[in-house]
């Protein structure tokens, strides 16, 4: 040990690397240290870094599926929100429909009824109207007839002629007496 | 089993060949393997595929038990590769070992205490760079005063103790086993009765071996983290 430190120093320019090979591999530790950074720099460029851009690849496309899932989703539950709603509208209006034209038949109905019921009264009085204009009509007729029978009939027995119409006055003021009398 | 290593001098630097053999066999197996298996790369991944994955999320469970992702991000293709690295590193010398002339020639490279002890001092070395990157340099140096000051040199010597611990529990842990499965096999290669005292250990050792290599690969990286993330984080 001595011997060598003092042999060391004694030649430190020549002998020192000649010496540290006695004890110390200094080649293999250049070796290793080269060929580890070599194999590593080799494969990060050729192994690692194309697996790990895979690998990236893949979590962000397993993330953009998963917001898609999401956003799909949320817009299948949007549109069955939306269905659901019109559903409702659609069956609201039905109702609504259905109703007023209910309403509307009903008041139809009465509408048609009450015309229907005035024609008739209207017809009605109308009717009764003719015929109590007919009756009086007829009555004026038979009156007149009867007159003309009985001026016919007094003339004969009477066997005077006597002015039509001062007859006519007379006997209709008889009838009139007897129409009272009844 | 004292095997001697061999050794050549270049540019006045000694090198260990079967180091740099194995170290390169260990690198190039990592490589096809991980290169085989990012070819097709697959949104819906498969095979090969599946099984880098799941090594990259292992990764990324080890530094998120020590910091936040954001801080740690960085750290993941040195995880990845340490891990790969120091796990088939531990795999390549359990097959066998080659010796010729009596030198050792193949056997796991972290079965060399200056491989691994290499390994844990450029991992510290990095904790050391993040920690003044991620802090700058006064607050990195507050952290040892913190809590107490007078605690400062117990802090500093840690930081080689954590350096020496790193490199050789890993060396300690494949040499022990390389070691146990070359005395086995001398048994085996024995006798016919040492072949057939020798099988079922020689399974057994081989299979715990397995175990063991992917525990310190795993433990490796996990202390990597650790030492990272008592550097980088804010809130220690």
């Amino acid at each position: 040990m001595l011997d060598t430190f003092v042999l060391l120093s004694a030649n430190a320019d020549a002998g020192f690397l000649a010496s540290l090979n006695q004890r110390l591999n200094l080649g293999d530790i250049i070796v290793t240290v080269v060929f580890f950074t070599i194999l590593m720099v080799l494969l990060k460029k050729f192994a690692w870094g194309p697996l790990m851009g895979v690998m990236d690849q893949r979590a962000q496309l397993i993330a953009t599926e998963i917001e898609q899932a999401e956003a799909s989703r949320q817009e299948s539950a949007k549109l069955l929100e939306e269905q659901r709603a019109l559903l409702k509208e659609a069956r609201e209006s039905a109702q609504s429909i259905v109703e007023n034209a209910k309403k509307q038949g009903d008041t139809q109905r009465e509408e048609l009824i009450m015309a229907a019921r005035a024609e008739a009264n209207r017809m009605k009085e109308s009717a009764t109207l003719e015929i109590a204009t007919e009756k009086e009509k007829a009555v004026a007729a038979v009156r007149e007839e009867f007159v003309s029978l009985s001026i016919l009939a007094a003339s004969k027995v009477l066997g005077k002629e006597i002015s039509e119409e001062d007859n006519r006055a007379l006997i209709e003021e008889t009838i009139v007496k007897a129409g009272e009398g009844r | 089993m004292n095997h001697e290593n061999p050794q050549f001098i270049l540019f006045g630097i000694g090198f260990n060949p079967s180091n740099i053999l194995m170290l390169f066999v260990t690198c190039l197996i990592v490589f096809l393997i991980a290169v085989a298996s990012t070819r097709r790369l697959q949104m819906k991944p498969t095979g090969m595929q599946n099984f880098m994955e799941w090594v990259m999320d292992f990764v990324k469970g080890i530094i998120k038990n020590n910091m936040d992702w954001k801080t740690g991000g960085r750290f993941h293709v040195l995880g990845i590769t340490l891990i790969m690295f120091v796990f088939v590193a531990n795999m390549i010398g359990l097959p066998f070992a080659i010796v010729w002339d009596d030198q050792l020639w193949w056997k796991s490279p972290t079965a060399d205490p200056v491989i691994t002890l290499t390994l844990a001092a450029t991992v510290v070395a990095l904790t050391h760079y993040y920690g003044v990157k991620q802090l700058g340099m006064g607050k990195y140096l507050k952290t040892y005063f913190q809590p107490i000051p007078f605690l400062a040199p117990l802090k500093i010597i840690e930081e080689f103790a954590n350096t020496l611990t790193l490199g050789l529990r890993l060396y300690g842990n494949i040499f022990a086993g390389e070691i146990l499965i070359g005395l086995l096999a001398t048994l085996g290669a024995s006798s016919i009765f040492g072949l057939a005292g020798a099988v079922i250990p020689a399974l057994a050792w081989l299979g715990f071996s397995v175990f063991i290599g992917a525990i310190q690969a795993f433990i490796f990286v996990m202390l990597t983290m650790v030492y990272m993330a008592h550097k980088v984080s804010t809130d220690h």
